[in-house]
């Protein structure tokens, strides 16, 4: 059951991804990104709980949190226009 | 058996936020009411489908007992979803105030009180 | 003191994250060895930035505030902002804009949390902080007409009763 959850969710992405390539602005493509980093999230969790492997789970808090730092710095690059 | 269902709904339902999220990126004019999609339903999806993982990993714990691996991997995904309600709420914040600055404007705005701010 | 809080507090993470990896009382002398190591390397890198000026959030009574607001108004008003949103996506009628509010709030954990508190609540997202007063610029999804007419406008109607509860746990 937990499979076809993760195909969905895949499916999602490939839809959010038509968001940050269409994006008129900038800030519109990382808003796309941004809900695509959850996204991935979920997936790796649902994956790691699927086939029982506690090691993609931590690779999951890990890419929440650099994702995270991601998203911070190019706020920042947006805000100034440099860094 | 019963607990299957349980499981299902909430699969059901996180998945159906997500969908909803990625929908909503497409049907709003503009970028905050993009951001208000991206970011609230994700965030509620998430907590659906790790509240299903952790249905699951208690029905498999009252079977097996306390020592399965199940017990490991549901903490972990718990920690991942304190990571997600941390980071979320604010990178959007991030997202919003930048976006502000950079100079994009709501679009059919009735009031904007921080722009009477800045020309002020 | 700082370090000593801050290296504990590092240590505990670090022991949660390697559950059930060995036979002393759950963990391995190796994984307890390399965590007090890297637990006092954090301490001594982040001790002036992890805690502020004082130590009032080691008090067990906010703790347990902060989950009983986290699992009960917090999440229903969470639902309730999802449920709204999928309207607004399925039907498309929006009446967005941006909104001065004042919180009254004083310390930056505080405003914080509020911040994070109100984007997740229903139909509100935060902008802007203003450094001084602690002002509040939000952006709404969906206005009332009714709310424009007053000029300091009133925050009951954007957040509820959070300030009462985030007062009383981080003030």
């Amino acid at each position: 059951m937990w499979v076809p959850a993760a195909i969905f969710l895949g499916v999602c992405v490939i839809v959010a991804l038509v968001r940050v390539f269409l994006g008129p602005t900038t800030p519109d493509r990382i808003v796309g990104l941004d809900t695509i980093n959850t996204i991935v999230v979920m997936i790796m969790v649902i994956l790691g709980i699927a086939f029982k492997e506690v090691i993609l789970i931590d690779v999951a808090i890990v890419y929440a949190l650099l994702s995270f730092v991601t998203t911070l710095f190019i706020a920042k690059y947006i805000e100034k226009g440099k860094f | 058996m019963a607990i299957d269902i349980i499981t299902y709904v909430f699969i059901a339902g996180g998945c159906f936020f997500n969908l909803m999220a990625v929908i909503g990126l497409h049907r709003f004019p503009d970028f905050y009411t993009r951001l208000h999609a991206g970011t609230k339903c994700t965030t509620f999806g998430s907590i659906l489908l790790i509240i299903a993982v952790l249905i699951q990993s208690i029905s498999i714990w009252v079977v097996e007992g306390g020592s399965s691996p199940q017990s490991i991997l549901s903490l972990h995904a718990f920690i991942a979803l304190i990571a997600i309600l941390v980071t979320n709420p604010t990178g959007a914040h991030a997202i919003a105030r930048a976006g502000h600055r950079s100079g994009v404007k709501p679009v059919k705005a009735i009031v904007d009180d921080l722009e009477k701010e800045d020309n002020a | 003191m700082r370090f000593i809080v801050t290296s504990f507090i590092a240590f505990l993470a670090y022991l949660l994250l390697t559950t059930a990896s060995g036979k002393v009382a759950l963990w391995s002398s190796t994984e307890i060895i390399i965590g007090i190591v890297f637990a006092l390397i954090t301490g001594a890198l982040f001790r002036n930035r992890f805690i502020g000026k004082n130590f009032r959030m080691l008090n067990p009574k906010r703790w347990f505030l902060l989950i009983v607001y986290l699992c009960g108004p917090f999440l229903w008003a969470l639902a309730k902002a999802n449920i709204e949103v999928v309207c607004l996506v399925i039907t498309g009628k929006i009446n967005p804009g941006i909104l001065k509010i004042s919180t009254g709030l004083e310390n930056d954990l505080s405003i914080t949390m509020l911040a994070n508190s109100i984007t997740l609540t229903p139909g509100t997202l935060s902008v802007e902080v203003s450094e001084e007063n602690g002002d509040l610029y939000v952006h709404w999804i969906n206005i009332k007409e009714e709310f424009l007419e007053k000029m300091p406008r009133d925050c009951k109607s954007v957040c509820g009763n959070f300030p009462d509860w985030i007062r009383r746990i981080a003030g």
